[in-house]
């Protein structure tokens, strides 16, 4: 690459430094050391590239406060923690006793936190059945429709509830399936019972499915049609003139191109597993009772932030963030394993 | 390899036909076409069907929406009166106000952030860029937790601010290495010229990396202010004035637990306003500017999320 040669910033063409642009190339490499002709001195380094280490100064600096700060905070998860000791969370973390191992004991013998864990795991196998598959779906639907107009119009339609908040998702639904919803409308109105499908605890997982497909699978079809638009077009007629029809062509095709996507996003997926939409299921928390709407995010929120219990919270918000950890680097394992990419490369 | 202008493609006969195929492709049933047509419909009208009954819903007098027993289908006679009310000052009016700055300024902040980061990092060789890319890429691997990020925010004082609800979430890293991605993609020469000019990096990001990024600063700015737009948890959390909420979470109150708006209770139960329209109203409010606007962004969509996201 041209640019790892060329000192990067021309502001140093008053300085001892001199640019090849403003003495000619070959004055230039002097200054370079011979082993290593593409490498500056560190101090020149920083001086050539000072503007672009400033201009990351804010990202990192807000990364650093709220990412990487807070994580010194889990020490309350160590602590009978006192959070009317004072209004400042250090000062009452000083103050707090230390408590040992109580706070993981206690959780691991509570059963509702056992029942967060079973919620969770069910949310997420549900999805990964019944909503994983559907994006995959509807791209090959879409990629096979040829007409520009169409195509870009359900792209349209189907990208809108994305961009929707958790708030006006759960609002139309409860206008549709809720005690005074349409559904329980119109069965009124036949004579029969009206029906609240958003209190039943019952199939309260599979509401929470439906929800997450409505606002989020027609998204999803936007990573898998950009796999597929990158097959290039001579394979198709390759295997057509070998005598694949359409169905042949896709699964020797277009289902081999979406594998490493497939792969990526299963990845991900599985070590995110613990995480299955806080907000959505926060906000039907109390409409459908924490027997069945109870996940792990749901359990930290309500102990911590409900009841004050901060220790207890935070004790099992970090069981939960070391699950997940080893569950992401699990994953990729398995995927440079099966020879595919993962998240970061090996 | 630029990707500087959309070309509008040159053959376009009529604006719903097919192209024509390759010869080697066969002609598709008509079974087929039908069936894909179908459930292409059927998906499609599950999403816009729901939103049609709140908008017709928001827009019916009292009288339809009893006689329809509810929520109304079929629109009779076309009425602002819920709007009115709702947007003529009181706790709607307020929280639209609030939201619509908090998603302006959490906006520019975040870009303004984001692409000066993304800029930073996009010269490979560049000293410490491999370091601070490491310290950004490894948060996406844990959070701290909820419990942590609470206390932090107490301990700033930042509660009951509205910086609570744009600090901690200010920026993803997913959409700097998005930025990043793309703004690597620039042709090299051409930054080297401007620099041979006598240009300094602020000025090259402006005058020349960001007028050839439009297309995925639109996106990531959609991204961004779809998020400020929709946040309502950070603001249930940090904010316990009740007159500082914004509208998600005046929604939650409105059309969820099916409060009556501060002000309007009386008028809902004698006059003509109807309680339902009113919720339908608030939820037309806020989905209104997210319907409106990302369509235009959508043709970004695959270009400028796609380009970034694929280059480490």
């Amino acid at each position: 690459m041209s640019h790892s040669t060329v000192p990067r910033s021309s502001a140093e063409a008053s300085t001892p430094v001199k640019t090849p642009e403003a003495s000619g190339g070959a004055t230039g490499s002097r200054n370079r050391k011979k082993k290593d002709p593409g490498r500056l001195s560190l101090g020149l380094r920083f001086r050539r590239d000072r503007v672009l280490l400033l201009m990351t100064l804010p990202a990192v600096v807000l990364i650093l406060v709220f990412n990487y700060l807070p994580i010194l905070g889990n020490v309350v998860a160590f602590q009978d923690y006192d959070p009317y000791v004072s209004d400042n969370g250090i000062v009452s973390m000083l103050h707090s006793p230390w408590v040992g191992l109580e706070n993981f004991q206690a959780i691991f013998a509570d059963s509702a936190f056992w029942s967060a864990v079973q919620n969770t795991l069910v949310l997420f196998f549900l999805q990964l059945v019944l909503y994983f598959p559907i994006p995959i779906l509807l791209a090959l639907l879409i990629n096979s429709v040829v007409r520009p107009r169409v195509r870009a119009f359900s792209q349209a339609i189907l990208y809108l509830p994305h961009f929707f908040s958790w708030v006006l998702v759960i609002a139309v639904f409860q206008q549709l399936f809720g005690g005074a919803g349409l559904l329980s409308q119109l069965l009124r109105q036949h004579g029969f019972d009206g029906l609240d499908i958003m209190t039943d605890p019952s199939t309260f997982k599979l509401l929470v499915t439906a929800q997450s497909v409505w606002k989020d699978a027609g998204w999803g079809i936007i990573v898998f049609l950009a796999a597929l638009a990158s097959v290039p077009p001579d394979l198709y007629e390759a295997a057509a003139m070998d005598g694949a029809g359409r169905w042949r062509r896709m699964w020797h095709v277009t289902l081999p191109a979406l594998r490493p996507v497939v792969a990526l996003l299963l990845v991900l997926r599985v070590g995110d597993a613990l995480t299955v939409g806080f907000e959505q299921i926060l906000l039907q928390r109390d409409a459908v009772g924490p027997g069945a709407a109870e996940v792990l995010d749901t359990f930290v929120w309500w102990n911590g932030v409900r009841n004050q219990d901060f220790g207890y919270a935070a004790a099992a918000g970090l069981i939960k963030g070391v699950v997940s950890l080893g569950l992401v680097l699990a994953a990729n394992k398995v995927a440079h394993l099966m020879g595919e990419q993962g998240v970061y490369k090996k | 390899m630029t990707a500087v202008i959309d070309k509008p493609s040159v053959r376009e006969p009529s604006r719903w036909a097919a192209p024509p195929r390759p010869v080697w492709e066969e002609e598709p049933s008509r079974a087929g076409v039908a069936g894909k047509g179908l459930v292409l419909t059927l998906a499609c009208l599950g999403i816009l069907f729901p939103l049609w009954i709140v908008v017709v819903t928001s827009l019916s007098s009292r009288k339809t929406i009893d006689q329809a027993g509810g929520l109304v289908m079929v629109p009779k006679g076309i009425t602002f009166i819920a709007y009115k009310e709702l947007l003529s000052g009181g706790q709607v009016t307020r929280a639209t106000i609030i939201s619509v700055l908090i998603t302006l300024v959490g906006t520019l902040f975040s870009m303004a952030v984001s692409v000066l980061c993304a800029y930073g990092l996009s010269r490979t060789g560049s000293l410490g860029h491999r370091w601070i890319l490491m310290v950004l890429l490894a948060t996406m691997f844990f959070s701290a937790g909820l419990i942590p990020t609470y206390l932090l925010v107490q301990s700033l004082g930042l509660m009951d601010s509205y910086l609570a609800l744009i600090l901690p979430s200010a920026i993803s890293v997913f959409n700097i290495l998005v930025l990043r991605g793309f703004f690597m993609g620039i042709s090299q020469e051409l930054i080297d010229a401007a620099r041979i000019d006598g240009a300094g990096d602020f000025r090259i990001l402006w005058q020349i990396v960001m007028p050839l990024s439009r297309a995925v600063l639109a996106v990531i700015t959609l991204f961004y202010a779809v998020g400020y737009w929709s946040a309502w948890f950070n603001a249930s959390l940090y904010l316990n004035d009740q007159d500082m909420m914004p509208l998600q979470n005046v929604m939650i109150q409105l059309v969820q637990k099916r409060e009556a708006p501060v002000g309007l209770g009386q008028a809902i139960r004698t006059g003509q306003l109807s309680g339902l329209a009113v919720q339908m109203a608030v939820m037309v409010v806020a989905l209104l500017p997210v319907a409106v606007l990302s369509p235009f962004v959508q043709r970004h969509f695959k270009k400028g999320m796609l380009t970034g996201a694929v280059k480490g």
